[in-house]
């Protein structure tokens, strides 16, 4: 009776995903350096020079001037560099790493392009980043609140838009610090709406998401025509001021960049420390997270399934509303329909890119910010690309970033599911 | 210290899951529940353990009546529960699973993660089990997840411990350890109910046996008292054939060829390495083994399901490495997947369209892209007489079947037309031991009608009573090769593998 | 002979099953339920929408709230007068005349397709909330087709639709093939897909291809006659765009339930897995699915520009079609003649809702409310059970449609 053992000859037939997905990326990578060289590098002249103002007005003066050309040859050297390392396939495990280094040095050479020839505030830009990355980043942890209890909570952006209403409407009537309780107060409550919905009455949590998105759109639209624009009062709240943090702030660049902002800013990082902390070293944490990954786990020990969820939610709807509020109170000052324009679902897409981690939503909530800012700046700038094209940059980069950059992650085990208990 | 579960009545929609059942076990006693599939025992067990609530019937402990409104109050009271599919978070550590729910905690709610582990390693010495309490679930091999499950148990003091169904993951030997694991409870003065459908083990490891037959207990006995087939008359209601009824295998071309096939898994690990055999028409060759092993996709590679990374699949001489699942069936090769509810059928769909839920695109069930669904009703009248399907009729949605009935759907769907070659994952699994006998009756048949047949099943006797040839496989590879004459000894060896290298992942 | 011992009907979570089963979506139908049954739910949504609407009306009546204060007999008078005025407009709109009723159906017309084109997608368990994205690029086609060449209406408006299907095909695709490809969840590539068609329609509208002369705004040349729909009764709205509804409502009825690919298509939505292990290729269906409900959509664009005035491409003509869409498709329960008659209602509170902005100066956001709370209603049958008290059937389910963004 012979027992069949293997032997060691394996004949390796085909490749794995991971390397399919490397030799595609190193591709990429190839192909954007050889546009760089086109486009960026021989398509200006060499005698060009590219000046980034590093300072804030009002600081000392901080520039830095680089040939145009000379660095977008520079970049397309070293991007042909990684895609070419990339293809090699020999450590599919930093492929991620070396396109997010390759995607950061294109934006640079694209920005040396745009600013052929002409100065140009970095600084005012990599601020702006910053900025545009709050709500993002705001919308990326309320989800990510939800989504670690597995609850899918497509409806932020209703709760930014509905929050970011109440916020201008009670900051007008009370105050600032009125606007901006109120406006979390909303978002908690949409956060309820939305653990009502699907826990208790099982709606499936996307539709019960679009369904609280449709309802604010229409309601605030609705309120906006109706209310707002004949009572204009109500619609112009003061607005949150910034304030430079001392030593930090005063750090070139980084200061200007990081530190010197209203409080909603902070108020983000304090959010995704205090998440970060929360979630991997406290009890609340690992309860909420075993809650997400395997429900019935949780429940043979105890642990309420049901009221976690719901306390989780609403607290991601607080954030929210935290989020609301600095769109109308800090950002702009008043209140138009349709303000968010798709910024909640950008923030479900920054939350899938950090990979549902606090620290990840900082992150991806950056990159995004820098997308909205150039929707934003790069119109002043004069570019040969048309607005409209600008204007979807955020879009295409949620897409791309979605679909291809992240490869494919795990959210938690259970997301989507409703717990049904006997 | 005495548990008793008395009159206990548990309604659902439908269905008596228990009726008027009654139960004791004291302190330092071993009680095996036996029953087969749908008896009622675990139905019985969660409400012992707080997740439901009985209609009726009381629960008590040392003669107090005690009620229970979730596990947390049935934990505080000492009872404490080893699920069939374990309650573990696959992405925690050891640690952190055992202490969920009891976490030692600083202040401000923070963790002790010294605590934790230190609690952990304490009891893992003191009962052998020998677990690293920052290994991560999901990388540990089934035997050691079931002892961090036994480590939780133990983490809340339990001073009754339900095990339900623990043997169905272990090799042999590791349930030798289980037992000398449970012995050492009993030892330490715990009161143990074991339920499961295995008669041997219920013979070697209790005290007392008692059996549940639809929601009732029928019979208490004493292991010196019954046999195993006296054991499984009780359970079933009339005298059981324990061995399946064949003649002798006449095996003759080979039909199917597995040539060094190495398959990833979903975390691209090797699940299968290396692995050749071939099955010949008329006989029936049975892949055993505990889950786990790479046999989930040994069989998706077979069916178009996954794509292999290297080695050949041959079928009657053709190349099917890289077949999708429609040229594999239309290469006439029966398919009865593991897991019938995900894969087999569309659970809201009827019975008529899961029927034809793989021919739909063939004449005459469709002309071009146009359905004829009145052929697709009369086929689904034919099949579900001949194969003595239990349904209201062929337009219910196929959910409201039993898994009995559920599984003849997918098998008279299978084997109605010419079968080259049949590959059975696990197709007994879960449903009462009428349909079992029907299915194993229609595999046998078949194989007689000269296919080729490939059965997989983590039920030794299953697979010991079917088949002609066995081939144990451990770990992806293929560990031993027997004929039907083996012995379960010589079998529960090859599913060894290698001892000394899972107790060394284990610690 | 064997003794079986089974039941006919077991609970959902007996022994076998192992405990986390996910409850697979809901036949969408409606398991098991009665005519009446079927519709006392969505008749009581509707009713329960249209009193919390009474009560938005009333709550933001400005010039009657302070009243309440001094004279509350007076003010609730004013209340009921102003909710009454209201809603008589809405009626009066809907269904008070010929021109009403033609008025209805216009509108229903494109809320019917994009209905279908999101139902479609609903079925096969796809969220298509692109159908806006779709019906731009569908109907910028058409208008390119319909202002490019002249040819007889018979030949003009069938090309001019056959390429907008392609063109909203294609646009729903792109979301069908990342899907299929790299997974990416298409609730996310369909909004952003979204806005992109919506700036790129603002790009090409500025073109010279595209933009009538002698204008500097975001406005095309005019669609030659021979490709704007026909009218069919003197000087009503209502154009042969109707009658393409009810073609597109047979034939997704056809598709889902008499064909293969229908076939395939709701088994892959229940369930993926079956539909892999039957032989399906799932990748491929994702993406004719997303092409099926993109065609659908570029059928309901191309009637907004060549079925009504001023037959010129302007910025953001799609509306909010798409999104009241989705409303359509869940209270229709993504059947073909559930959306027909979901449209039909919606078609009403528009009409309705026009006249109520101009006779009662109620703005006609508030029918996007209505629409929301009947989803909600619509989507949760327990709830409006609660409401009323109603029993519930034994056999009734969640209605969870998604999976997760695996997918």
């Amino acid at each position: 009776m012979a027992v069949t053992t293997s032997t060691d000859i394996v004949e390796k037939v085909r490749s794995t995903p991971e390397e399919r997905r490397a030799t595609a990326i190193g591709i990429v990578l190839v192909a954007i350096a050889a546009f760089v060289l086109w486009v960026f590098a021989l398509g200006v002249d060499s005698s060009y020079v590219s000046t980034f103002n590093l300072s804030l007005p009002g600081d000392p003066d901080l520039t830095w001037a680089v040939s145009s050309q000379v660095l977008s040859f520079v970049v397309a050297a070293i991007i042909a560099f990684i895609g070419g390392w990339v293809l090699r396939r020999t450590h599919v495990k930093w492929t991620n790493l070396g396109l997010a280094i390759a995607l950061t040095l294109f934006a640079l050479a694209f920005l040396t392009w745009a600013a052929a020839d002409k100065s140009f505030s970095l600084v005012g830009m990599l601020r702006s980043t910053v900025i545009l990355s709050v709500p993002v980043t705001l919308g990326a942890l309320t989800g990510l609140m939800c989504e670690r209890v597995a609850i899918i909570n497509i409806a932020i952006e209703g709760q930014l838009l509905t929050a970011a209403f109440v916020g201008t409407v009670a900051g007008s009537a009370w105050g600032i610090w009125a606007g901006l309780i109120g406006a979390m107060l909303t978002g908690a409550i949409l956060g309820l709406v939305l653990a009502v919905l699907s826990i208790r009455y099982r709606i499936d949590q996307i539709i019960a998401g679009v369904v609280i998105n449709i309802f604010a759109l229409g309601l605030t639209s609705f309120l906006a025509r109706r209310v707002l624009s004949v009572t204009p009062e109500l619609n112009s709240p003061g607005r949150f001021s910034s304030h430079k943090i001392p030593l930090l702030g005063d750090i070139p660049v980084l200061g200007s960049m990081f530190f010197n902002h209203n409080m909603f800013v902070y108020g983000t990082y304090a959010l995704v420390l205090i998440l970060h902390f929360g979630f991997f070293y406290t009890r609340w944490g690992l309860r909420s997270r075993a809650v997400g990954e395997h429900p019935k786990a949780a429940d043979t020990v105890g642990i309420d399934v049901y009221w976690t969820r719901y306390r989780n939610v609403v607290l991601g709807g607080l954030i929210a509303g935290f989020g609301g509020a600095f769109l109308t109170l800090a950002q702009v000052s008043r209140f138009e329909e349709n303000l968010t324009a798709g910024i909640g679902y950008i923030g479900l897409a920054a939350m899938i890119f950090g990979r549902w981690m606090p620290f990840g939503a900082l992150g991806a909530g950056l990159v995004f910010g820098f997308a909205l800012t150039l929707q934003q700046k790069l119109g002043i700038l004069g570019t040969p690309i048309p607005s409209e094209f600008l204007s979807m940059t955020p879009y295409l980069v949620t897409i791309i970033v979605v679909a291809g950059v992240v490869g494919r992650s795990r959210p938690p085990a259970a997301d989507g599911q409703p717990y049904i208990k006997d | 210290m005495e548990l008793a579960l008395t009159g206990i009545t548990k309604q659902f929609p439908g269905v008596l899951a228990n009726d008027n059942v009654n139960l004791t076990v004291s302190e330092g006693e071993i009680v095996a529940l036996l029953g087969e599939n749908g008896a009622g025992k675990t139905t019985l067990m969660n409400i012992l353990y707080g997740l439901y609530h009985p209609t009726s019937g009381t629960v008590e402990i040392d003669g107090k009546p005690v009620q229970f409104h979730s596990p947390g109050d049935a934990i505080k009271a000492g009872i404490g529960m080893v699920h069939q599919h374990f309650m573990l978070v696959p992405v925690f550590t050891v640690a952190e699973n055992v202490i969920l729910g009891d976490e030692p905690t600083k202040r401000a709610g923070i963790i002790n993660r010294a605590k934790a582990k230190k609690t952990v390693t304490e009891i893992s010495r003191r009962y052998k089990l020998d677990v690293d309490p920052d290994a991560i679930i999901e990388d540990l091999p089934v035997g050691i997840q079931q002892r961090v499950e036994i480590i939780k148990v133990l983490e809340r003091q339990a001073r009754f411990v339900v095990f339900d169904e623990p043997t169905s993951v272990l090799t042999p030997t590791e349930v030798e350890g289980f037992f000398e694991i449970v012995q050492s409870l009993k030892a330490d003065g715990k009161g143990i109910i074991f339920i499961s459908h295995k008669l041997g083990e219920a013979l070697e490891i209790a005290d007392r046996i008692v059996i549940m037959r639809r929601g009732k207990t029928v019979a208490e006995v004493l292991p010196r008292d019954v046999d195993e087939a006296g054991l499984a008359e009780l359970m079933v209601g009339r005298p059981v054939d324990l061995v399946v009824d064949k003649a002798e295998a006449e095996p003759k071309d080979v039909v199917l060829s597995v040539e060094h096939l190495t398959v990833l898994d979903d975390r691209n690990r090797r699940a299968i390495d290396g692995v050749s055999f071939q099955v010949r028409s008329g006989e029936i060759v049975g892949i055993a083994g505990v889950q786990g092993n790479g046999q989930t996709e040994l069989v998706e590679a077979l069916t178009g399901l996954r794509t292999p990374l290297g080695g050949r699949v041959m079928l009657k001489g053709d190349d099917m490495t890289v077949a999708s699942p429609r040229a594999m069936h239309q290469a006439n090769v029966a398919h009865v997947p593991e897991d019938r509810q995900k894969s087999g059928l569309v659970l809201p769909f009827t019975v008529t369209e899961n029927i034809v839920l793989n021919s739909y695109y063939e004449r005459p069930l469709s002309r071009g892209v146009i359905m004829d669904w009145d052929e697709a009703r009369d086929r689904a009248t034919r099949l579900v007489e001949e194969y003595d399907v239990r349904t209201p009729g062929i337009e219910v949605p196929v959910s409201n079947l039993s898994g009995g009935n559920q599984q003849k759907v997918i098998v008279a769907r299978e084997f109605d037309r010419d079968v080259a070659l049949v590959i059975a994952s696990q197709p007994t699994r879960g449903i009462d031991v009428g349909s079992i006998e029907y299915i194993h009756s229609r595999i046998v048949e078949e194989r007689d009608l000269g296919a080729a047949v490939l059965i997989v099943s983590s039920e030794l006797d299953e697979v010991m009573a079917l088949s002609d040839r066995i081939l144990v496989m451990y770990e992806g590879k293929i560990a031993g090769e027997f004929d039907a004459t083996a012995s379960t000894t010589e079998i529960g060896l090859a599913m060894l593998g290698s001892t000394e290298g899972q107790n060394e992942q284990a610690s | 002979m064997t003794d079986n011992g089974d039941a006919q009907t077991e609970p959902l979570v007996t022994e076998d099953s192992p405990p986390g089963d996910r409850s697979s979506m809901d036949r969408i139908a409606g398991v098991g339920s009665s005519l009446r049954q079927a519709l006392l739910v969505p008749a009581l949504a509707v009713l329960t929408a249209l009193i919390v609407g009474a009560i938005i009306i009333a709550a933001t009546d400005l010039d009657t709230l302070p009243l309440w204060g001094t004279d509350p007999g007076e003010a609730f008078r004013q209340t009921m007068s102003g909710i009454g005025k209201a809603y008589k407009a809405l009626f009066v709109g809907s269904v008070g005349s010929p021109r009403a009723i033609s008025e209805t159906l216009f509108a229903a017309t494109p809320l019917i397709l994009a209905g279908l084109a999101v139902a479609v997608g609903f079925q096969a368990g796809l969220f298509n909330i692109g159908v806006n994205g779709q019906m731009h690029i569908g109907g910028m086609v058409a208008l390119w087709v319909g202002f490019s060449v002249t040819l007889p209406a018979i030949i003009h408006i069938p090309l001019a639709i056959a390429a907008a299907i392609m063109g909203g095909a294609i646009w729903g695709g792109i979301s069908g093939v990342l899907k299929a490809r790299t997974g990416a969840h298409e609730v996310i590539t369909t909004i952003m897909l979204n806005f992109v068609a919506l700036f790129m329609v603002d790009y090409l509208l500025k073109t010279s291809v595209f933009q009538a002369p002698g204008r500097n705004d975001p406005i095309s040349q005019k669609v030659n006659a021979s490709a704007q729909f026909p009218t069919l009764i003197g000087d009503f709205r209502l154009q042969i765009g109707f009658f393409f509804s009810l073609a597109a409502v047979a034939f997704v009825w056809w598709l889902m339930y008499r064909s293969t690919i229908g076939f395939e298509f709701r088994a892959v939505g229940y369930n993926p897995h079956g539909g892999r292990y039957a032989g399906m290729s799932v990748a491929w269906i994702y993406l004719g699915v997303m092409a099926v409900s993109g065609g659908l959509a570029g059928i309901a664009g191309t009637n907004q520009i060549l079925g009504l005035e001023p037959y010129r491409g302007i910025s953001n003509f799609a509306g909010t079609v798409g999104f009241d869409a989705i409303a359509l498709a869940l209270l229709g329960r993504s059947h073909p003649v559930g959306v027909l008659f979901a449209g039909i209602l919606f078609g009403a509170l528009r009409a309705g809702g026009r006249e109520m902005q101009g006779a009662a100066g109620v703005p006609i956001d508030l029918v996007l409310v209505l629409q929301a709370l009947i989803i909600v209603m619509i989507a949760a049958p327990r709830l409006v059970r609660a409401i009323y008290r109603i029993k519930t059937p034994d056999q009734e389910l969640s209605t969870t449609v998604s999976t997760g963004w695996g997918g």
